[in-house]
């Protein structure tokens, strides 16, 4: 950061704010250095969501899947970087070069970054930021796509074929559908807005999940004699830790999804939508708290940590147009969404362990629909078609690699190994072993 | 000698303790137990699922007593324990054969 800071004050940004009066436009460098800036900053915050992810994942497991579940969280981010680096964001980003024009990228191979001190007029683009700010930002966004599938799939998966799915998520099924929308391919030049990825992102990370848990099957006794057989969660003050980071990590999210920070217009917008977040996570964590109080006679701490993630994931396709009262509803509703549709999927059996399902996939859609309420430039049957396109791409594809892991593999522990605990049976290690041991 | 064994009430465990000290109790064991009696389990609901818990969280006293205390420690254990309602916990008292303190090899009521 201190190496940007310093380049800052030499590409006379200092000259710049000592002289407001005179409505000038950012040298052409400072552009770079700003939107560069704003990539770094992002991902780095993008980047604590996978903490996000483990914690909130933790805490609503039971104690005898917790070291499984930090093992998955880990394992997966880091998968996630080479599966980008290898495949992913060449695939994701052909800048032009399709092999099938707007739908298969023609730029295969490692993703590269420029040379070390590089020059002005040997940047890449200098015009918008450097290539590995971007990369860092781009990279960060599809691990994301993979915490949130470990979620659903908890206490009964088998680690190295979650893993491998995890690979395969992130080289291939998310950076291939990515660039429809924003490598610049088919759904983009339709007219789709999914601004940081209600659909790129978090239906897509959904519509795997829920592929995941129909192949995978429910856990074991979760439903029994025709009833849903509740197993809460065991840590909630990491879970809601988990939320609040996730909250935190989401300005970086949606912010940097501004892709410009070098005009007084870019840093004004950057800052609506920091607000617009915000909102949104509070109107989806008010109304969950009001719906479960009045449904249920006692609010419930879940669905709230829930309705804040969904309100995040509702205006992750438009923060930017709506104003605040308009973020809150958007929130709000994807809180509601989160209430209702909880309790749903345990009617077909779908067992999500962490609701990442309703949050991720269900929120999703309602967040591209609610893009055509305040952006006049999108049109419901385009965001229906983008919906579409990208979730029947991604849960086909999903379904079908999840059912080879099984049919090969195998993806699900024994019944055995489940009624132990992952921690003991899949690692041998227990999170917390002196609670259960003597000496 | 008898040994006593108190389930009670979670909350009313600050409450017992001083009633026993207060009679001049030397000593008590105490775990956090589960369980039910008349009172059942409960209902609650886990993300719009409700469910039964069986097993609601008590707390076991256990005190070993000479004969002329037990009355005493019962009647200590039992004001300080009750709120009158149900789930307020139940007391046993149960013999002991013998009694021995580890450090000195004492026996009977002067290892209590």
């Amino acid at each position: 950061m201190s190496r940007f800071l310093s380049l800052l004050a030499i590409a006379g940004f200092g000259a710049l704010l000592s002289t407001p009066a005179m409505a000038q436009e950012m040298p052409e460098h400072g552009v770079f250095i700003m939107n560069s800036l704003l990539f770094l900053f992002g991902g780095v915050l993008v980047m604590f969501m996978a903490c996000g992810f483990c914690m909130l994942e933790v805490g609503l497991v039971r104690a005898k899947n917790t070291t499984m579940q930090l093992t998955k969280n880990v394992a997966l981010f880091s998968i996630a970087a080479i599966g980008y680096y290898a495949i992913g964001y060449n695939l994701m980003y052909p800048l032009g070069s399709w092999s099938v024009d707007g739908i298969l990228s023609g730029v295969m191979g490692v993703a590269a970054m420029e040379a070390v001190g590089v020059a002005p007029e040997a940047a890449d683009d200098l015009s918008y930021a450097s290539t590995a700010s971007d990369y860092f930002f781009q990279l960060m966004f599809c691990a994301a796509t993979a915490s949130i599938v470990s979620g659903t799939v908890a206490e009964r998966i088998k680690l190295w074929p979650f893993l491998l799915f995890t690979l395969i998520l992130t080289a291939l099924i998310y950076p291939f559908q990515a660039s429809w929308k924003w490598g610049g391919g088919f759904l983009d030049e339709m007219g789709f807005l999914d601004f940081a990825g209600s659909t790129v992102v978090h239906s897509v990370g959904g519509w795997a999940a829920l592929a995941g848990a129909l192949v995978l099957g429910a856990r074991t006794g979760k439903y029994r004699d025709g009833r849903v057989v509740p197993m809460p969660g065991a840590n909630l003050p990491l879970a809601t830790l988990g939320m609040f980071i996730l909250w935190l990590g989401w300005f970086g999210f949606n912010g940097g999804s501004q892709l410009a920070m070098g005009t007084i217009s870019d840093v004004a917008d950057v800052s609506r939508i920091f607000s617009n977040t915000n909102a949104a996570a509070a109107g989806g964590a008010l109304v969950a708290l009001i719906m479960t109080q009045l449904m249920y006679k006692k609010a419930d701490l879940t669905m709230v940590l829930n309705g804040a993630l969904a309100g995040l994931v509702s205006i992750t396709a438009e923060p930017l147009t709506p104003s605040l009262g308009m973020a809150t509803i958007i929130g709000g509703i994807g809180g509601a969404i989160v209430v209702f549709s909880v309790p749903l999927l345990d009617k077909f059996k779908i067992d999500d362990v962490v609701g990442a399902i309703p949050v991720h996939l269900i929120a999703g859609i309602w967040g591209t629909l609610a893009v055509v309420i305040t952006n006049p430039d999108a049109n419901l049957g385009t965001q229906v078609t983008g919906i579409v396109v990208v979730g029947a791409f991604t849960f086909i594809v999903s379904w079908v690699v999840w059912t080879i892991l099984k049919l090969t593999v195998g993806i699900r522990v024994s019944e055995e190994d489940e009624l132990a605990g992952l921690d003991t049976a899949e690692l041998g290690m227990e999170a917390y072993p002196e609670f259960s041991r003597q000496g | 000698m008898k040994y006593i064994v108190a389930i009670i009430q979670p909350g009313r465990l600050s409450a017992v303790h001083d009633a026993l000290m207060a009679i001049g109790i030397e000593g008590l064991t105490t775990s956090e137990v589960q369980g039910y009696g008349r009172q059942k389990g409960k209902t609650e609901v886990y993300r719009g699922t409700e469910y039964t818990v069986n097993f609601l969280p008590k707390v076991k006293v256990e005190v070993a007593v000479d004969d002329k205390q037990v009355e005493g420690a019962c009647d200590a254990i039992k004001s300080a324990a009750e709120s009158g309602k149900i789930g307020d916990g139940k007391i046993f008292v149960l013999d002991i054969h013998s009694a021995i303190r580890i450090r000195t090899g004492e026996t009977g009521s002067s290892a209590l």
